[in-house]
């Protein structure tokens, strides 16, 4: 049986979407949405439509920009792409996230004896 | 920086909203487009692509929903619809709809107080505080002595001196100046038919230079027009252009026949010069000519104003030392030594600003106050007649408060309706300011600077919003504030009429604003009642002329004779020409008298210097300024009505006989201080025998002490012109068409002039005071009025609210009476606060305005009684009307209602 889909935590696709620019450069909003889904391999519950609320989002903080241009199968369409800035905010959300992660792994492997040793 | 660019961008967004929507709508195509493309490669059917490829998607509405709120836009779009101002503004046309009558009349009050208010601003803004319209006015400078009794003789200077000037000061760019003395109707057109008069003034021929002045059409002089012996030139103004040449666009090169001479139009003038509206208010200028200066004019003494352009940088005070420096050097004629030093200590630079309306800032202030006042006035009275409203609606607010409404909720909905209301009367204002400046602009008569130039500017209208919202917000707060102090819900919402403590309370607040009211136009009426007292005692200055039934017109004539050496030949020919016109015009049924004199009182003027007695030396009087001189024929003193003893001038004064002359009686009290100046001998070099002493006539202006006048007969002085003066049993107007024809018929090429009561000239004199204080008087009026209202409003809602206990009172055996005195007593006691504290604030503000009375204490004794005596009449005829209603109320009716 196959788990349910992950709920995306607010924010994180802002995170993912500077990371694939990063990574890919100039790509599309489809793009970006396809290659999300493949690296979760599947497991984001992810409507591919609001990639662009974050697409706007993102880009009005001045992390990322974009142009129109044509696809490898010649459509038209919007590329992005990540700016210095964003790059900057990238390494600082990394550091954050991981951060944050491991935090919530710390908290979570909390088991009874370290509660019991706490108590004590 | 990122938060602002972020702000930015979202702003930006809105602006842009059907753009970047899209801008999304066409991102969205390509999505949904590549993916089919994806998925039919993966080898789907094109249906079943096209689907897989939206399900993916997604909602298709969200995503761009999601789009919009994050680039920002709907929460500029929202919060629109979160204030609800639409909403606000229905709800507000509903609520004015229903209550039409105060509507009409808020918005009516308002209308005036700000119509007002823009029309007075925009005449202060034209004559005070906008700069002169020429290219960096504040550097330009009128040239003059300190104000002295000889009239413009003593206000101009010659040519040698104005070279002189020109020469040795440093710190002016350049000098020019025009001819003082050119008269209305001094140039005459001829174009067929009958010889058109038109007004002319001859100036230097930098004039327009030194202005930064260019013609619209054509061009403005050079040195070489204003040479002797060059071809005659004319600049015309652009009004005279559209009236008399029908804005023929190719005038420019024309030549008519103006005073004689084939005159050639080299240029039109801009709309925006006007010489009259700038330099002498009140004349219609319709010429410029240049002046010849090295001619005839250098030999003609004082003629010039100077105006001066300070070099960039130049302080007045450089300016005035420099001038100052210059004036002990320049001469009043170079061939006569002795004159040089003649201007010692009278050539004095000051704003040119400052000549042409300094005088008149006081009055305009006071005029800006008095409609602040009117303003202030309009607005207690509307903040009166809201807060009536608000306790009428107190359930409707109250029922809103339960309903859930916040208290701020409802303070806007009330800020709404004085929005509204005086955003509609600021534009029906506007429409009023701009008939009344239309109307101003138009009237030439009024000796008021740059009338001509008013009109509704974008100071005006910057003003008008500024004083709309202010209004808005002064007469929105007071009611909106009561009822954010929170009514009691309960008791609003219970059927149970009004709660009496609130009411009191609420009253308390309305009489206040009341006495305001009272006060205000107590102020205002003192000042107009003081201006008004000014201005009667203007009218019964004794001018030393009877300006009523007389009229005057310009002459034409041609007295030259060929070959004339001294002048007497011309003399002669004079003595006939006139002889006749006033035989003639004597014969015109319904004229008295006429006569005939080169100058007009309250018209131009000149000094010839200052004859004095023979028996004493002329090094006495070396300080003493000279008679302003008159070149009269016989009966022109009897024709304009002033007094005389001795004898007039008469025919046989001719050119060979003894000189005589006519005096002032202020002239002969200080030359022969205790005797009759009659048959005493003056001298300038030639005998002049007085005949006569005359009254002392008002030569300048009717409000200043007179000066000295000196009457020489037209046979043994020249005269400058002909202004025939008739005194009439009818009235004047109804002659003009006989006089003229007579004059027509003796000289075929005399002009069309103007027959002009000399009553008009007086008129003219004192417009500017009649002008302020009619305004003031209006304001005032205006004041009482929306007092009165006031008054009204407060007692008819007293009665409303007192219904009941009136109605008690009745049952239990009041008599009417009782009742109205009641009622009345009330109206009294607020009239009298209002008095009290108008009349005191009136004696500490009536300094402010003393400089602008004539004859009159500010604290004249009439104008405040007189403004008692009206206030507490109107108080009481507005009160009265709601004490009657009170007093027939019917006992049964009262006690049933509610």
């Amino acid at each position: 049986v196959n788990p349910p889909k992950l709920d995306l935590l607010q924010g994180t696709l802002d995170l993912m979407v500077l990371q694939t620019l990063a990574v890919m450069g100039s790509v599309h909003g489809y793009g970006i949405a396809r290659r999300i889904e493949q690296v979760s391999g599947n497991e984001v519950l992810l409507n591919q439509g609001t990639i662009y609320a974050s697409l706007v989002r993102v880009e009005q903080r001045g992390w990322i920009e974009s142009t129109w241009g044509t696809s490898e199968n010649n459509r038209k369409a919007k590329f992005y792409s990540i700016t210095p800035a964003g790059r900057k905010q990238l390494a600082d959300d990394t550091v954050y996230w991981g951060r944050l992660s491991g935090l919530m792994q710390k908290v979570l492997d909390m088991d009874d004896a370290s509660e019991q040793e706490g108590r004590a | 920086m990122t938060p602002l660019r972020s702000f930015r961008k979202r702003v930006q967004a809105f602006m842009r909203k059907p753009e970047l929507d899209a801008e999304l709508e066409d991102e969205i195509a390509a999505h949904i487009a590549l993916a089919i493309d994806e998925n039919l490669r993966l080898g789907m059917s094109p249906l079943e692509a096209r689907r897989k490829a939206l399900v993916r998607f997604g909602g298709i509405e969200l995503a761009k929903d999601r789009h919009r709120e994050a680039r920002g836009l709907m929460k500029l779009d929202t919060l629109l619809e979160d204030l609800k101002l639409m909403e606000d503004l229905k709800y507000t046309f509903r609520i004015l709809r229903r209550e039409i009558g105060f509507t009409i009349v808020a918005i009516l009050i308002l209308a005036l107080a700000i119509g007002s208010n823009i029309a007075v601003f925009s005449v202060v803004n034209t004559i005070l505080l906008r700069p002169l319209p020429f290219t960096n006015a504040q550097q330009l400078v009128w040239i003059a002595p300190p104000p002295k009794k000889c009239g413009l003789s003593c206000a101009t200077y010659s040519t040698d001196a104005y070279d002189q000037f020109r020469t040795t000061t440093h710190s002016f760019q350049d000098v020019t100046g025009y001819f003082a003395f050119s008269g209305p109707g001094n140039l005459s057109l001829v174009r067929g038919g009958a010889p058109i008069p038109a007004t002319s003034i001859d100036v230097i021929a930098n004039f327009f230079a030194v202005l930064g002045v260019q013609a619209a059409m054509g061009r403005t002089f050079t040195a070489d027009d204003a040479r002797d012996g060059s071809a005659p030139v004319i600049l015309i103004s652009d009004a005279w252009w559209r009236t008399q040449f029908n804005a023929d666009p190719a005038i420019v090169g024309k030549a008519f026949e103006m005073n004689g001479t084939q005159t050639t139009v080299i240029g039109v003038l801009p709309r925006t010069f006007d010489f009259g509206a700038v330099f002498s208010p009140g004349v219609k200028v319709d010429a410029i000519t240049p002046l010849h200066l090295y001619g005839a004019p250098r030999n003609w003494g004082n003629i010039i104003t100077f105006i001066g352009r300070l070099k960039p940088g130049v302080s007045l005070g450089q300016a005035t030392a420099d001038s100052d420096a210059a004036s002990n050097v320049m001469c009043w004629n170079l061939k006569f030594p002795k004159t040089c030093g003649n201007y010692k200590g009278n050539v004095i630079p000051f704003p040119l600003k400052d000549y042409i309306s300094g005088k008149l800032n006081r009055s305009l202030v006071v005029l800006w106050s008095a409609v602040g006042a009117i303003l202030l006035i309009a607005c207690v009275n509307l903040a009166n007649l809201m807060l009536a409203r608000t306790a009428a609606r107190s359930k409707e607010f109250a029922m809103r408060k339960a309903l859930g409404a916040g208290r701020l909720r409802i303070v806007r909905q009330l800020l709404t309706e004085s929005l509204l209301l005086s955003g509609v009367g600021a534009i029906l204002g506007l429409g009023i300011a701009w008939a009344v400046l239309a109307w101003l602009a138009h009237q030439g008569s009024l000796a008021l600077p740059l009338l001509s130039t008013l009109h509704i500017d974008r100071a005006a209208l910057g003003w008008t919003v500024l004083i709309a919202v202010f209004a808005a917000i002064v007469f929105g707060v007071f009611p909106g504030l009561r009822v954010a102090s929170g009514s009691n819900l309960q008791e609003s919402l219970k059927d149970s009429g009004p709660n009496a403590t609130q009411s009191r309370q609420h009253q308390r607040i309305r009489s206040f604003l009341v006495v305001t009211e009272v006060a205000l136009a107590c102020v205002l009426l003192v000042g107009a009642g003081l201006l008004l007292r000014s201005f009667l005692k203007v009218l019964d200055v004794d001018l030393g002329f009877e300006p009523a039934r007389a009229a005057a017109v310009k002459v034409d004539y041609n007295d030259n004779v060929p070959g004339d050496k001294d002048g007497s030949l011309g003399a002669q020919k004079r003595s006939v020409i006139f002889q006749q016109i006033l035989s003639r015009v004597k014969a015109i049924p319904g004229v008295e008298a006429a006569g005939i004199s080169d100058y007009l009182p309250l018209g131009q003027n000149r000094e010839w210097g200052l004859p004095t007695p023979k028996e004493r030396n002329p090094d006495d009087f070396k300080k003493v300024a000279g008679p302003l001189v008159y070149v009269v024929s016989p009966g022109y003193i009897h024709a304009m009505g002033t007094r005389l003893t001795g004898r007039d001038l008469t025919w046989d004064d001719g050119p060979k006989s003894p000189l005589v002359v006519l005096i002032s009686e202020g002239m002969a009290r200080y030359f022969w201080p205790n005797e009759s100046a009659v048959g005493k001998v003056l001298t300038n070099g030639n005998d002049l025998h007085v005949v006569g002493v005359v009254e002392d006539i008002h030569e300048e202006n009717v409000e200043g002490d007179t000066g000295w006048q000196i009457y020489y007969p037209m046979t043994q002085a020249t005269p400058s012109g002909a202004e025939l003066v008739i005194r009439t049993t009818l009235p004047p107007a109804t002659l003009a068409s006989a006089v003229m024809g007579t004059l027509r018929d003796l000289n075929p090429k005399q002009t069309q002039a103007e027959f002009r009561p000399i009553q008009a000239l007086v008129s003219h004199a004192t417009s500017p005071r009649r002008f302020f204080m009619l305004l003031v008087g209006t304001f005032a009026g205006l004041g009482l009025l929306l007092a009165a209202l006031g008054i009204y409003g407060v007692i008819s809602y007293s009665v409303t609210q007192r219904t009941q206990e009136i109605g008690i009172r009745m049952a239990l055996g009041s008599t009417m009476g009782r009742v109205q005195r009641q009622i009345l007593r009330s109206t009294i006691y607020l009239t009298l606060w209002g008095v009290a504290l108008g009349s005191v604030a009136s004696i500490l503000l009536a300094r402010l305005i003393a400089s602008l009375l004539f004859a009159t204490s500010p604290w004249d004794v009439t104008a405040y009684v007189g403004t008692v005596v009206v206030l507490f009449l109107v108080a009481l005829v507005s009160g009265f009307i709601p004490a009657r209603r009170a007093s027939r109320i019917s006992p049964l009716v009262a006690l049933r209602t509610n």
